[in-house]
């Protein structure tokens, strides 16, 4: 699947195929099997045809157009982009266009992508099911009645179900590599700074990354390779260029030192632990040297995570107050007005989170919770510091379980939380981390390992991925759910 | 460590963060709230005596930048967003106790 991505940009290129062909046949995809997954807020159809007759229009003139020339991407639908809308999938911002576009947006269409929509997620990228966005859940492309994941699970579902080849997600917590692995498909969350935030719309700026979701390990890498890289418009943004990762994914993992994280494969399910173990056994018939990794705090990852993001949250989503953008309920005064318009304009998710940061952040309860998960945070660093002085990459499973049935964990938000347990220990460090498909569960879904590696560690990430796909059992992405469906039928 | 969230510190947080909740709201709130912060008893009840906090993942010094004016966001582009405003700027409702 990957070299035939690529080897589409390359043919648009040279002028043997065109953009607007692809688009076209995107285009068609998207037609037939939207109403059933859900994955778009909105189809830029009308722009995205102009986009690519724009690229072929350049090749034709003799320019080179970039790496991914007339490929269709998918945007996250809290990535700006200038004049069309971008909603967050929440009533708060429904209709809003932005007055400026993301800076991976511009990177993306510099390097001849063809941008034709908005993915669902969950709102203001809180949850991991999209099933808290305003507009109506997606689906697993595999099987429509379960969770595609979330929250980038719009852009996991776009990609699995063939609507687009790749797309952009935002990780805070796992809200790329956690969809990624329920639908089957490569997920990428950069180190923090890799990747610039300017135009990605915060939830917890301290950990919020965009990247890559994918059908291979290769079309990530070049994905990642266009958005990353120092912007002066994001002062958290790393100074130093993209890191490179496509000339390296053929170097394999010969006597390279690869951990197996006990804490995380600790009570997960039992066949998801059992593909997590053959991905390690895998990785060590191929000349890896596999052995057990201890990061002990990471037990304590999800109780920070889940004081530190909210608080964040409730800082950065005090700026939807009906003045500036977005929904207004008019009040005889300005509290009222804030007021009234924040309560129509949030979903409960939304509104629990903002709850429990502002209780995380109010006197008498700062240090007891806030404080004290700043410190664990320092803890959890330190913890994969000494994993790293053994090892030069870990591995894990992405979700502690395949894809679960829509609805199962909608009542009760800790269990939903608990979904994230794997992926937040390296989002609290600002490590990079990866879910590549490695086989399927005892039902059939779709299993991902995730590997971890310290910050600025996405050669040896993409490495290792790259040969986890290559050892992965049976299909995978589009072709899984193509197998999969005709086996249900 | 502090006690179990009651059904005050939810009204008074509301307050706080500018929403207001419905009874039914409140309710559920106390319960998912407190579970929450239930589970993250661990973390409260850790020893980090002489442990840092990270307020952010990797070390990083102030961004400075030449003070060179630079074009801005087109300002009727803004304000068409915007859900009420006087041609030039935002307009809001009443800000203190006077009359209109």
């Amino acid at each position: 699947m990957s070299e035939a991505v690529l080897a589409l940009a390359q043919a648009v290129r040279h002028g043997d195929r065109s953009a607007r062909e692809l688009t076209e046949e995107r285009l068609a995809a998207i037609a037939t099997a939207e109403p059933e997954v859900h994955a778009f807020n909105l189809v830029t159809a009308d722009a995205a045809r102009a986009e690519a007759d724009e690229v072929d229009r350049r090749v034709a003139a003799g320019e080179d157009v970039g790496p991914l020339a007339g490929l269709p991407v998918a945007l996250k639908d809290n990535i700006c982009t200038r004049g069309v809308p971008t909603t967050c999938s929440s009533r708060i911002l429904d209709g809003w266009r932005p007055p400026y576009d993301a800076t991976v947006v511009t990177r993306l269409r510099s390097a001849g992508a063809v941008i034709v929509g908005k993915t669902n997620l969950d709102e203001f990228a809180m949850g991991s099911s999209t099933e808290n966005s305003a507009f109506g859940p997606t689906r697993n492309p595999h099987d429509p009645s379960r969770v595609p994941g979330g929250s980038s699970g719009g852009s996991a579902a776009a990609v699995a179900a063939g609507f687009v080849p790749m797309a952009l997600g935002s990780d805070t917590g796992g809200s790329i590599r956690q969809p990624a692995a329920l639908c089957g498909v490569v997920g990428v969350k950069p180190t923090y700074g890799v990747v610039s935030r300017y135009g990605l719309v915060a939830f917890a700026s301290s950990l919020d990354q965009i990247g890559p979701l994918t059908g291979s390990v290769a079309d990530a890498a070049a994905l990642l390779e266009v958005v990353a890289g120092h912007d002066p418009e994001d002062s958290t943004s790393l100074a130093e260029p993209a890191p490179t990762v496509t000339s390296v994914l053929g170097d394999g993992v010969d006597g390279m030192r690869v951990g197996v994280v006990a804490e995380l494969i600790d009570g997960v399910a039992p066949d998801v632990a059992a593909r997590v173990r053959q991905a390690a056994d895998a990785l060590s018939s191929a000349g890896a040297r596999v052995d057990e990794a201890s990061v002990p705090a990471a037990v304590h990852g999800l109780s920070a995570y889940y004081l530190i993001a909210p608080a964040e949250a409730s800082s950065n989503l005090a700026r939807y107050d009906g003045v500036r953008y977005g929904l207004r309920v008019e009040a005889p005064d300005i509290t009222a007005m804030y007021t009234a318009t924040r309560s129509a304009g949030f979903g409960s998710e939304v509104k629990r989170r903002i709850m429990l940061g502002t209780y995380a952040l109010s006197a008498g309860y700062y240090d007891a919770y806030y404080g004290q998960a700043q410190r664990v945070r320092t803890l959890i660093i330190r913890s994969f510091d000494a994993a790293y002085a053994r090892f030069d990459a870990l591995l894990a499973p992405t979700t502690p379980t395949t894809a679960f049935a829509l609805g199962a964990k909608t009542a009760d938000p800790l269990a939903m939380y608990l979904t994230d347990v794997c992926t937040v220990p390296s989002s609290l460090a600002g490590h990079p981390a990866m879910s590549v498909p490695f086989g399927s569960g005892d039902d059939g879904m779709p299993v991902g390992v995730q590997v971890l590696a310290p910050a600025r560690g996405e050669a040896v990430m993409f490495r290792v991925g790259a040969a986890l796909e290559a050892l992965a059992p049976g299909p995978t992405g589009v072709d899984a759910v193509r197998s999969r469906r005709e086996a249900v039928r | 460590m502090a006690g179990r969230i009651t059904r005050a510190d939810v009204v008074h947080v509301a307050t706080l963060a500018r929403l207001e909740l419905t009874e039914e709201e409140l309710d559920r709130y106390v319960d998912q709230l407190g579970a929450v912060l239930e589970h993250a008893a661990d973390v409260a009840a850790l020893d980090t005596s002489g442990v840092p906090p990270t307020a952010h993942p990797l070390p990083m010094e102030n961004v400075l930048r030449e003070d060179v004016a630079r074009p801005s966001l087109d300002r009727d582009e803004v304000l068409r967003e915007a859900p009420d405003t006087d041609g030039t700027r935002f307009r809001v409702p009443r800000i203190l106790g006077e009359e209109p």
